[in-house]
């Protein structure tokens, strides 16, 4: 428990000194369009990462969880119909659950 | 001013489903509301809380939250001529600093609005995000538990939403996102858990080197003929 109250910590500390040097440094810095791109493009990547991994992975080891799935599969129809964010998630949340309890999935 | 506050109530509510993933995940209340009044961006709040519900790779865990929160640096670098420019007032404005508070700030006429813009989003938004973060952290404990609920889905489709503007923006971002995931994935069983995530940024290098302008005319698309 201790680790996890240090990584809230290290994160916040973190994630607030990011938001404060773009603030504070001079503008050239990431002037360089390769930098300002790269900065650009980390979220899509680590984004896409996280989907892929928290639907996939348990662990270390690749699983495959229909239900969890499913809620994604949901999710994505929600996006494709312009659903706001919360719709998105509730139903996502929401198809998974239904799935388990009825013994489906 | 209204602008501000009407997104900022539409997305502090969020803060419910951050609160109910950070709790079924295995972080107390305390910790789910500390993360969202300290760290206060969400898509580093949701990684973490995913680092955590795998139960190992804390360090990785943080590492990648960290990483995720750099696009919040490129958007001060666009605010700093418009807010505070030293001393308390501008600490206290960089935690303010993110997704929707640029978007609003950035879309004001002139800069007395876009102060305007970005406290009334920042206030509205950070009062919701913190008090949803409360509620659905407490509501996720009391409600059973966080499998039976589907809450195991809702970082995956929280971060799905977040990146789904960003994919329709251009080919390399579709790119990028793919690569990320196949890399996250492939190196999933031979590295400790977080480090796939955080090698996943490699995706975005290779994609900043290969095409560093977003509206750059696409190389194989025709080219205009000269007369």
């Amino acid at each position: 428990m201790t680790g996890v109250w240090v990584a809230v910590l290290v994160t916040a500390a973190g994630c607030y000194a990011l938001k404060l040097t773009g603030l504070v440094v001079p503008k050239g810095v990431l002037s360089n369009p390769r930098v300002r791109r790269f900065a650009e493009l980390v979220p899509i990547a680590l984004l896409a990462a996280l989907v892929a991994v928290q639907s996939f992975a348990a662990g270390q080891s690749l699983t495959i969880d229909p239900a969890r799935l499913a809620g994604l599969g949901a999710a994505v129809v929600a996006l494709l119909l312009r659903a706001p964010f919360l719709v998105v998630i509730v139903v996502a949340a929401g198809t998974a659950a239904v799935l388990r309890a009825l013994g489906v999935a | 001013m209204r602008d501000g506050i009407g997104l900022g109530l539409a997305v502090g509510i969020s803060g419910v489903a951050f609160g109910a993933a950070a709790v079924g995940s295995g972080m107390t209340v305390a910790q789910a509301c500390v993360l969202s009044l300290l760290a206060f961006t969400g898509a580093s709040q949701f990684a973490l809380a995913g680092a955590v519900a795998g139960g190992a790779g804390l360090i990785g865990g943080a590492a990648g939250a960290i990483l995720l929160g750099s696009r919040n640096a490129l958007y001060g670098l666009r605010l700093a001529d418009l807010l505070p420019r030293r001393g308390v007032r501008r600490l206290v404005a960089a935690h303010g600093v993110i997704d929707e508070t640029t978007a609003v700030t950035l879309a004001q006429p002139d800069a007395a609005a876009a102060r305007r813009g970005f406290l009334a989003t920042f206030v509205t938004i950070y009062l919701t995000w913190n008090l949803t973060t409360l509620l659905g952290a407490f509501g996720a404990g009391r409600l059973g538990s966080p499998q039976a609920l589907g809450i195991d889905v809702v970082g995956p489709a929280a971060f799905l939403a977040l990146i789904w503007p960003r994919l329709r923006a251009g080919r390399t971002e579709r790119a990028v996102g793919v690569a990320g995931a196949v890399i996250a994935l492939a190196t999933t069983p031979f590295l400790p858990t977080g480090v796939p995530v955080i090698l996943a940024a490699t995706a975005a290098l290779a994609g900043a080197l290969i095409s560093p302008r977003p509206d750059s005319p696409r190389p194989d698309a025709p080219q205009p003929e000269v007369p």
